[in-house]
């Protein structure tokens, strides 16, 4: 892969944690306008990965450059343009409890753009109505809104600012299955239409056959493989078939199969 | 934003030429744009979008803005030239927006309705309260007599955590309070020449009602906002809910160390902040009225009976109970958010605080009338 089309090159990232090395070595690069998944076991470091590049957590070693920036050394400056230019979905949605919905979701563009409030107020409720709610939902709380609904919300926020790069930290985790099922597709469809690259970590392995390009597979501190589900499935390490090979993976597999 | 200077109407092939970045830094510019435009009475428009470097679905909702005005205006309008992505963002853009939304308004009830609502929300909280004593009381009964379910070791750590380690900031505070009060009566003593009664002041009000009330004051601070932030953070995690299923009650392993605990404490507390208001007392008499240490000592017992004391300490279980049970009250009542936690935490310290001043006054009309 050339230098040009990686939109975040990870290299060499050492990460020590509560007594241990949680990465050592990790190498990863994201290609412009794919979906690229993280998974493996609890504890590999997949969210530990995601907190590096979003920079709230100070890795032991190496580098992550990202847009072509290091992050790791960059001023306040650089860092303030490259957090405008993604938008992060987290676990727990993290939505503002204090402020409602709609209030949530213009909160990025009140910081960072010159726009007038009405304009605000109508790109935020098209964002919502994008992320598949309605304009009712727009007006109540974060804690009046189901777990979905919180999830759709998040979304919405996250992508209110026309992000380049979307993370999504276990998007479909405690979803039920046509919930889940249904954020995929919105994820897919926004993807599609705005050319967002997407890194997502998850455990949900119809998600990965569905949504992902490309899996990388953490383990033993390091990217044990990355490549497309298909052949990532048939490769021979332990974990790595550990992980696909159980009941459930093999049931997603067949999923996928039969529903192309 | 430079290159935004290039769209422009041509107004002889009636044509809008959207050029450059159509995303949301350059939106504000291009609202002031569109808004000089002038455009035809009749006929149809074109928006061509041949030349647009990058758009954003902030720049997609301009357009389709502009679209809907001048469709308003009863002119055809159509669009040219977009690039298969823009194209496919406008489309996104449009599905979304078929009619204009409109926000639910949230309207205010009149006056004397919320006034009516707030009187019932009132009630409605104290019918809880009670309740809720009420509860506990039951479950205290249930476990008197049965020390093998009594946790010493969470009714130790209480009275370790609300007790031990408020004595230093509870000394401090109470030995300056007896410098201050000492150093006001002074003043006005010594105009009188009446120098000596200043111990009998000073130990009548430290010992009856400065130790007492600032003690109590001081914990509801401390411990009732500690009371209600931890319980409702257990609330907000499930954790209330996990030991009702496992049949332990929160009022059992929660609330009644708490409760009882700080029921241990207090008194204490308030020995201790009598001890240092006096000594603080002493010692500006000393410097400031020249009553030496044997004046004060020898006169104190005479003129302070030991009632003085006991009535003192005697309040102190109530505004014990008060703020404990306030305290863990309001941590019940936390629900939802973060934002539910701070809001009950502060309600909390402002009703303990409140009923400890009523409980205070209420005692004083009392031993009045009993002529104590």
């Amino acid at each position: 892969m050339n230098q040009t089309d990686a939109i975040i090159e990870i290299k060499g990232l050492k990460t020590y944690l509560g007594g241990r090395w949680v990465h050592n070595g990790l190498d990863l690069s994201v290609k412009k306008g794919e979906v690229l998944a993280l998974v493996g076991g609890s504890g590999s470091g997949k969210t530990t990965v995601l907190r590096a590049v979003l920079g709230l957590l100070e890795p032991t070693a190496g580098s992550i450059r990202i847009f072509n920036e290091e992050l790791t050394t960059a001023s306040p400056e650089t860092r303030l343009a490259i957090q405008k230019r993604w938008g992060v979905l987290f676990q727990q949605n993290a939505l503002f409890s204090s402020l409602n919905l709609l209030k949530n979701v213009s909160f990025p563009l009140y910081e960072h753009t010159q726009v007038d409030p009405e304009t605000i107020q109508e790109l935020a409720l098209l964002k919502i109505m994008m992320a598949g709610l309605s304009v009712e939902d727009a007006v109540k709380f974060p804690a009046e809104l189901s777990g979905g609904m919180q999830k759709r919300g998040g979304l919405a926020r996250a992508i209110v600012l026309d992000p380049e790069i979307l993370f999504l930290d276990e998007p479909t985790a405690g979803l039920d299955p046509t919930t889940a099922a249904g954020f995929d597709d919105l994820i897919l469809n926004l993807q599609s239409t705005m050319g967002l690259t997407i890194v997502m970590v998850t455990h949900d392995v119809d998600s990965l056959w569905k949504v992902a390009n490309r899996v990388a597979f953490l383990g033993e501190g390091k990217v044990l493989c990355v490549d497309t589900m298909p052949k990532l499935v048939q490769h021979t390490h332990p974990d790595i078939q550990a992980f696909f090979q159980g009941a459930r993976g093999r049931a997603a597999q067949m999923n996928y199969q039969s529903g192309r | 934003m430079q290159n935004n200077q290039q769209t422009h109407y041509d107004a002889k092939t009636k044509q809008l030429i959207c050029r450059g970045n159509w995303d949301i830094n350059c939106l504000s510019d291009l609202q002031a744009l569109l808004k000089t435009i002038a455009w035809p009475a009749t006929g149809d428009v074109t928006l061509n979008g041949e030349a647009i470097d990058r758009m954003d679905s902030a720049g997609a909702w301009l357009l389709h803005e502009t679209r809907f005005a001048l469709t308003k205006k009863k002119l055809t309008v159509r669009q040219e030239k977009f690039t298969p992505s823009h194209e496919q963002l406008l489309t996104l853009v449009e599905n979304e927006l078929t009619e204009e939304p409109v926000l639910p308004t949230v309207s205010l009830p009149p006056w004397l309705a919320s006034l009516g609502k707030r009187t019932v929300n009132q009630l409605n909280e104290f019918q809880a309260f009670l309740a809720f004593v009420g509860r506990l009381s039951t479950e205290a009964l249930s476990i008197v007599f049965d020390a093998t379910r009594w946790r010493w070791s969470s009714l130790a750590m209480v009275v370790y955590r609300t007790g031990y380690e408020a004595l230093p900031i509870i000394a401090l505070l109470s030995f300056l309070i007896g410098i201050v009060i000492t150093y006001q009566m002074g003043v006005q003593l010594k105009n009188y020449g009446a120098d000596i009664y200043v111990v009998d002041l000073l130990g009548l009000s430290v010992l009856r009602e400065f130790g007492p009330l600032l003690t109590a004051i001081m914990v509801a601070g401390r411990t009732g906002s500690a009371f209600t932030a931890q319980l409702g953070m257990m609330k907000l995690n499930q954790e209330i809910d996990a030991l009702d299923t496992m049949g332990v009650t929160p009022g059992e392993l929660l609330m009644l160390p708490r409760i009882i605990g700080l029921f241990i404490a207090l008194p204490l507390l308030t020995m201790w902040s009598d001890i240092f208001g006096i000594v603080g007392g002493m010692i500006m008499a000393n410097s400031m009225m020249n009553i030496s240490w044997y004046d004060f000592l020898h006169r104190f017992p005479h003129v302070i009976p030991l009632r003085t004391l006991l009535i003192g300490l005697g309040k102190a279980p109530v505004f014990a109970l008060i703020i404990a049970s306030i305290g863990c009250f309001q941590g019940m009542r936390v629900e939802g958010s973060a934002e539910s936690v701070g809001r009950n935490t502060t309600r909390s310290v402002v009703l303990a605080i409140f009923f400890i001043m009523a409980a205070d006054a209420a005692f004083s009309v009392i031993f009045s009338k009993l002529k104590l």
